[in-house]
């Protein structure tokens, strides 16, 4: 599970584009949205697109991504239970 | 039509590494590719906007110069009035890419929303607080007939108090920017002579 | 000064019809245009719904005599069949016996036939000539060198689904600055995998009938569609007896200053739009008899132009529509297609449906017409709003203001 944790780190800064953000900085348990990581509406559609491509979960409605994806910690949660590749 | 005494209030290029205000050279850089120029220039004048690392290339230069030119500016009704001759053609072919893979189509929303022009004008007004008039237009070639007859149209009726015209080329790595403000006060004359003048300017 | 912009003619082609009459049809006979798609072979065709036209490339160049080989976009032909249409029904047999300008918006340009010889290009040079038709403004240049435009002012606007919006207010004040006599504006974008898949993404496609302005509404469906109005200064409908179809008295653009892609919660930009094109016609809210909403039956558009049109209106919202579920969302061509159907419904006093209409949203007590409604109509007022924040609002009405 921690793999999979630093792997989506890693994920998340580099097809997100987050600029001067590091691993070590992103907390499992940050808010990924809104206050924490700052990500937006655009970038939900980007991880929606990452969950499909790199581990096989389609979601329909982009609101289930708002659970999912709220920290690493969800994310994880999610993917490790619903991964189908 | 009678012609009303407008002025080129300020003016800024981006090309070949640099980035000039007026005719003074703010910012130069040799880095051979438009990514780490841009950034490296993003950094330079201190800019405070992590969303500027999402955006494509053409708003990224249109970005850069529309802070170099807004910065100090109080005026919120200034419209917008751009042109290109690329569209968002580098955009574009990256989503073509993307969606013609043989392996299989992953579309990037975050790539998608650049894939038109307009866009640029878009993170401007976000940035900046603009909700005036924008719009966009495509031709060969930087055609300052077109953008100071609208933006005397603009200025006359009263649709807006200034506008920032200009030309805002990205292409294959190419990049081209000459921005300006027109206002009922400033340094040059506001006519298609002075414009292409200026455009020209090395 | 205060000149009038009189409309003199009209053309269009959508999924609803290849020609204005059969367009107005099937508004008032609530005959709707959205399908499965056919022409474009996409991976997507079974989670979409879309609004196709029904002619083939071949059968758009037959008609309009361009050789089967000819490397046109569809984007082009399109435009060419609605822009003869236009200039047919305003009675001019030669384009260039008074100033004439060619405004035309487009999104796609000849992405339709630059995505189908993706990877043969590299190959074989046989279908350069797409690779050259490709940008944005290949579909206008074929369009004026189609319509006889030669030396004329010709231009095109890519502010995405705003676009054709645009085209006539510019349009508008050329004539009315004296700069143009007459001028073509409008729009054209043709269905294509780029736009199909780059909507997809924003997770905003219906994978059924779209349904504007309801709560239960799962996004839009794209269309496809060309529509131009010929513009002429009062000088030239003097000149040549013109019948004049209505005027275009009001326009309005601003920036919604929000997001990229969606509206802002409460149409910040929608609502200086209204107020702006309501200004330029000297016209009140009160005056407004109809509303052609941009209603695209995304989650966000109609929420955020439902509170849009409250704050501009207050509890006196006049009849509402959004033709979409017609005709799909034609992208660049909204503001021009919804045009045609404005003069149209000024000419016959007819208010069209919304169709699918069956919940009402949550957030407000809104309820667009949900029927063909006869109604004495002097103004109309048509919204379209784009990514990259661009609204626009135009103002059509029954005589010059």
């Amino acid at each position: 599970m921690s793999e999979l944790k630093q792997e989506l780190k890693e994920k998340i800064i580099e097809q997100l584009n987050l600029e001067d953000v590091s691993v070590d900085e992103i907390a499992n348990d940050d808010p990924l949205f809104g206050e924490g990581l700052g990500l937006d509406s655009i970038d939900a559609l980007e991880l929606i697109v990452m969950l499909d491509k790199d581990y096989g979960i389609r979601l329909a409605d982009p609101k289930e991504g708002r659970k999912i994806f709220e920290s690493i910690d969800t994310m994880a949660a999610y993917i490790a239970a619903n991964r189908t590749n | 039509m009678s012609s009303p005494e407008y002025y080129i209030k300020s003016y800024c290029l981006i090309r070949d590494g640099k980035v000039s205000k007026n005719g003074e050279i703010l910012f130069s850089d040799d880095s051979e590719e438009f990514p780490a120029f841009i950034k490296s220039a993003y950094k330079h004048f201190e800019t405070d906007y992590s969303k500027f690392f999402k955006m494509d290339n053409l708003s990224k230069l249109a970005f850069m110069g529309a802070e170099v030119l807004l910065c100090e500016n109080e005026e919120q009704n200034t419209a917008l009035v751009l042109s290109n001759r690329a569209s968002s053609l580098d955009t574009d072919r990256k989503h073509q890419a993307a969606i013609s893979k043989e392996s299989g189509a992953f579309a990037s929303p975050a790539v998608f929303v650049y894939t038109l022009p307009n866009i640029c004008m878009g993170e401007i007004s976000i940035r900046h607080k603009l909700y005036s008039e924008n719009s966009f237009f495509i031709f060969a070639e930087f055609n300052p007939y077109l953008l100071s007859d609208y933006a005397n149209d603009l200025l006359i009726s009263g649709k807006a108090n200034e506008v920032l015209c200009g030309w805002v080329d990205y292409d294959k790595g190419k990049y081209d920017a000459f921005l300006y403000v027109i206002a009922k006060k400033g340094m040059l004359p506001h006519n298609t002579g002075e414009l292409t003048k200026l455009y020209r300017t090395k | 000064m205060c000149k009038g912009v009189a409309i003199t003619g009209m053309g269009a082609i959508s999924a609803i019809g290849n020609n204005v009459q059969e367009n107005y049809d099937a508004l008032v006979s609530g005959k709707i245009g959205i399908s499965r798609i056919s022409k474009v072979d996409t991976v997507h065709k079974n989670d979409i719904m879309v609004g196709e036209i029904e002619m083939t490339n071949d059968q758009l160049k037959q008609e309009l005599g361009i050789a089967k080989e000819t490397a046109v976009s569809r984007t082009a032909l399109l435009a060419m069949l609605a822009a003869d249409e236009a200039l047919k029904q305003a009675g001019i047999n030669d384009i260039n016996d008074c100033e004439t300008g060619l405004i035309s918006g487009t999104t796609v340009g000849g992405m339709d036939q630059s995505e189908k010889y993706y990877f043969e290009y590299l190959e074989s040079d046989e279908h350069w000539g797409h690779i050259n038709g490709l940008h944005a403004g290949d579909s206008t240049q074929k369009l004026a060198d189609h319509l006889g435009l030669t030396e004329s002012f010709v231009s095109t606007i890519s502010t995405a689904c705003s676009s054709a919006a645009n085209a006539i207010m510019l349009g508008a004040r050329m004539i009315k600055s004296g700069q143009l006599d007459r001028v073509v504006v409008g729009g054209t974008d043709s269905l294509c995998k780029f736009t199909i898949n780059g909507f997809k993404t924003l997770m905003i496609l219906s994978d059924t009938y779209n349904t504007p302005f309801d709560d239960e509404r799962k996004g839009l469906n794209l269309g496809e569609a060309a529509a131009y109005l010929v513009l002429e200064s009062d000088e030239i409908v003097k000149r040549d007896n013109k019948k004049v179809l209505g005027y275009v008295t009001g326009y309005g653009n601003a920036n919604d200053a929000f997001h990229q892609t969606a509206s802002s919660e409460n149409g910040d930009g929608a609502v200086l739009a209204m107020e702006k094109a309501l200004k330029v016609s000297g016209l009140n809210p009160s005056d407004i008899d109809y509303v052609n909403a941009h209603g695209t039956a995304t989650p966000n558009n109609d929420l955020s132009e439902g509170r849009a049109l409250l704050r501009m209106f207050g509890d006196q919202v006049p009849e509402f529509s959004s033709t979409k579920a017609f005709t799909g969302h034609t992208l660049a061509v909204a503001g021009g297609i919804e045009a045609v159907y404005s003069v149209l419904a000024l000419q016959n006093n007819v208010i069209y449906p919304n169709l699918n209409f069956k919940t009402p949203m949550k957030e407000f007590n809104l309820l667009p017409q949900t029927t063909v409604k006869q109604k004495e109509l002097r103004h109309v007022l048509s919204n379209s709003f784009g990514f990259g924040g661009n609204c626009s609002t135009l103002i059509f009405s029954k005589e010059a203001q």
